[in-house]
């Protein structure tokens, strides 16, 4: 069984957002970085859960620049066999689905594994993108899934319940939480990381079809208000003229 | 290591460990990618494992024996030893590194790990036999075997030198007679690496193991320090010790010297996890909590207080560093890991307190993580060498006097 495993990086949760001074992009200063935590905690690890149940091997994939290898590191150190690089910058998201699909086709995988988004754009974009663009069936938001020959059974997460769909392999899953359980590296995975391959390879031209013009911040939460019991008319005013609710 | 905290208490309430590092001097540039990688896996495992129950534990002075495994599969034992006995093969910066994260959420929990690591397969692996580490080091990595560090005497602390605990040659086994007070683990301890004067006066280590006729490990009770790690003695009244479980590669003072500087070293590393934890608890209060109409941060006094510690940390960080580059080479001295250990220990220690009177009354209690890491600084300051006694190693390395004697 051979796995394939896209990751990315995002800005470490408790970092703050900020972005250049014309708005065009995120201001990278003093920002802490982390691997995406759908990608580690439930696609690599599900990943790993196959390989280790039934044989084979898990590769992680990302699109980015040098600086992105000590997460890359931190998925061989959590158990994945080899990673790539594909050393560009990760302009939008079919571009990183281009590149990945360029690399998944050539080497032939059973199951490419992503997150169901990214912690910080959010777009739940790429991992469709790599299924439409190797032409084979695309499964979102699973959170839990278990395989039977080449057959696997998958629970989606859709509003109020669950859909179990069958899906035989090749197939794109993205993975939402409940797939598996985050794995912490121990001090052995992390020393054995360092002899594993992290292969880098420049990327195929690509067309962007969208390009990101501008960044706002949301409007700052207003404080709260603390209105006197005593004065009912006053609340009223408020939840009608302010808050618009009545 | 998935399932956290199953079938262990959790502090009712617990809030959410919300601890940030600190890097005022960009120190992360020095540090290569596996360290960062192994800091921020233990800290994970910190926050996973230990900040839910540690104020319970460390209430009822009770040791979470449970993380001993896990202690074991994150690779906190023995971290710098070879792979090839089980070990992780890390260089001395990673060690340091591991005690950091280990303290930043207690002392005792750290206690654990250097115990086992520095003073119990340290020790093993420099002066055992090749036997004896395949023996008990993957064991003792595992988590299989927990090991303890029998040096201090009732009557001999500061001045090991002076011990009494004895072996007498009979055939083919030693026969030990002694006891050993404030050992770390000793009551859960499957082995002890005990230190015992031959009948020429020499000191000798050998490995006693849990079963032993005449051998026995009491409690210490009712220490108001370290909590959460457990204490007692080692008595021994006519033990068979077998000969093959004599370390034989060494013999006389430096023997244990030399696992105390292992150890000193991790502490000189992980007392900077107790004061980070202090400091960020109180950067934190700082800005949330207000009097006067303004965040306390924005007195004067509180900023003081805070940029002190900034800066203390700072400079231990640095020494650690430094002192982690020169131990990776093979060249820290005795006396350069004296002066870090006293230093940082001492650093630590004024943060706490500093750090106690930002959080106002709130910091006396369990909320916060405070009183529990001044307490446990307290035998910080004294175990591995007091606070009195480093400054007498540095005094006696810049002068060639000895105070001692
Ligand atoms: C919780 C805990 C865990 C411990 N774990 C272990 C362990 O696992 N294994 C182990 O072997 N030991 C352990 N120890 C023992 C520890 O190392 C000793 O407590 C320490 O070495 C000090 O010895 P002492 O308590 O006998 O104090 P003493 O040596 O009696 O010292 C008392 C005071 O006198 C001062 N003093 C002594 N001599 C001099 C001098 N020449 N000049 C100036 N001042 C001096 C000291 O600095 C100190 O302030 C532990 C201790 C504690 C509290």
């Amino acid at each position: 069984m051979k796995l394939l495993v896209c990751v990315t990086k995002t800005p470490e949760t408790t970092a703050k957002i900020a972005f250049t001074a014309n708005g065009t992009a995120f201001d990278t200063n003093g920002v802490q970085y982390i691997m995406n935590p759908y990608d580690e905690w439930y696609a690599l690890v599900r990943a790993l859960e196959l390989k280790e149940a039934q044989g084979g091997s898990v590769c992680l994939i990302n699109v980015g620049s040098p600086s992105n290898d000590t997460v890359i590191r931190k998925g061989l150190a959590i158990g994945a066999d080899e990673a790539v690089r594909i050393n560009a910058e990760p302009k939008s998201s079919l571009y990183v689905a281009k590149q990945i699909a360029n690399y998944a086709k050539s080497e032939g995988f059973d199951i490419v594994f992503a997150g169901k988004e990214s912690i910080d754009y959010n777009g739940s974009e790429v991992s469709a993108m790599i299924a439409e663009l190797l032409d084979v069936p695309f499964i979102s938001y699973a959170s839990h899934m278990e395989l039977e020959g080449n057959v696997a059974t998958v629970s989606r997460d859709i509003e109020g319940g669950t859909e179990v769909v069958e899906v035989a392999t090749p197939f794109v899953i993205s993975a939402a939480k409940g797939l598996a359980e985050q794995r912490i590296p121990n001090m052995r995975g992390i020393m054995m990381a360092k002899r594993k391959p992290l292969k880098v390879v420049e990327p195929i031209a690509a067309d962007d079809l969208t390009e990101a013009v501008g960044y706002e911040l949301p409007p700052a939460k207003s404080a709260v208000k603390l209105i006197d019991p005593e004065n009912m008319d006053e609340l009223v005013r408020l939840l009608s003229e302010e808050a618009k609710v009545i | 290591m998935s399932n956290s905290n199953n079938g262990t208490i959790v502090t009712k309430g617990a809030k959410e460990d919300r601890f940030q590092g600190h890097d005022y001097y960009n120190i992360d540039e020095l540090l290569e990618e596996d360290h960062l990688l192994a800091r921020q896996a233990v800290r994970d495992w910190v926050k996973q494992e230990v900040s839910p129950i540690i104020e319970t534990y460390a209430e009822k002075a009770e040791c979470p024996t449970h993380l001993f495994k896990g202690l074991a599969e994150i690779g906190a034992f023995g971290p710098s030893l070879p792979a090839e006995y089980g070990c992780g093969g890390m260089d001395e910066i990673a060690y340091g590194i591991i005690m950091q994260e280990l303290e930043r959420g207690d002392s005792g929990i750290r206690s654990m790990a250097s115990v086992q690591g520095s003073l119990v397969m340290y020790p093993i692996y420099k002066f055992g036999s090749e036997e004896q580490r395949r023996k008990y080091l993957p064991k003792l990595a595992s988590g299989e075997l927990i090991g303890c560090f029998g040096l201090t005497e009732p009557d001999h602390g500061s001045n090991p030198s002076g011990m009494v605990t004895n072996i007498k040659d009979d055939g083919d086994a030693y026969i030990l007679n002694g006891a050993k007070m404030w050992i770390t683990n000793s009551p859960l301890a499957d082995i002890a690496v005990v230190w015992a004067k031959d009948e020429s006066g020499k000191i000798r280590g050998l490995i006693v193991e849990k079963g032993m006729k005449g051998f026995s490990a009491p409690e210490i009770h009712g220490k108001w320090s370290l909590r959460a790690s457990i204490t007692g003695e080692l008595v021994f009244e006519d033990v068979r010790v077998p000969k093959e479980n004599l370390l034989p590669n060494v013999a006389g003072l430096k023997g244990p010297l030399s696992c105390l500087s292992k150890a000193r070293y991790g502490i000189a590393w992980g007392v900077i996890g107790a004061a980070m934890d202090c400091y960020d608890s109180a950067l934190r209060y700082s800005q949330e909590r207000e009097q006067f109409g303004k965040p306390i941060g924005q007195f004067q006094l509180t900023q003081k207080k805070l940029a002190e510690m900034i800066t203390e940390i700072t400079k231990a960080q640095l020494l650690a560093w430094r002192l982690g580059t020169l131990a990776n080479k093979g060249k820290a001295t005795p006396a350069q890991i004296s002066m870090a250990k006293r230093n940082n220990v001492n650093m630590a220690l004024v943060i706490a307190r500093e750090a106690r009177q930002i959080h106002g009354g709130m910091g006396i209690t369990n909320e916060y993580p405070i009183m529990r890491h001044m307490m446990n600084l307290e035998t910080v300051l004294t175990y591995e060498g007091t606070h009195d006694i480093h400054l007498l190693i540095t005094g006696m390395d810049v002068t060639g006097l000895n105070a001692f004697k």
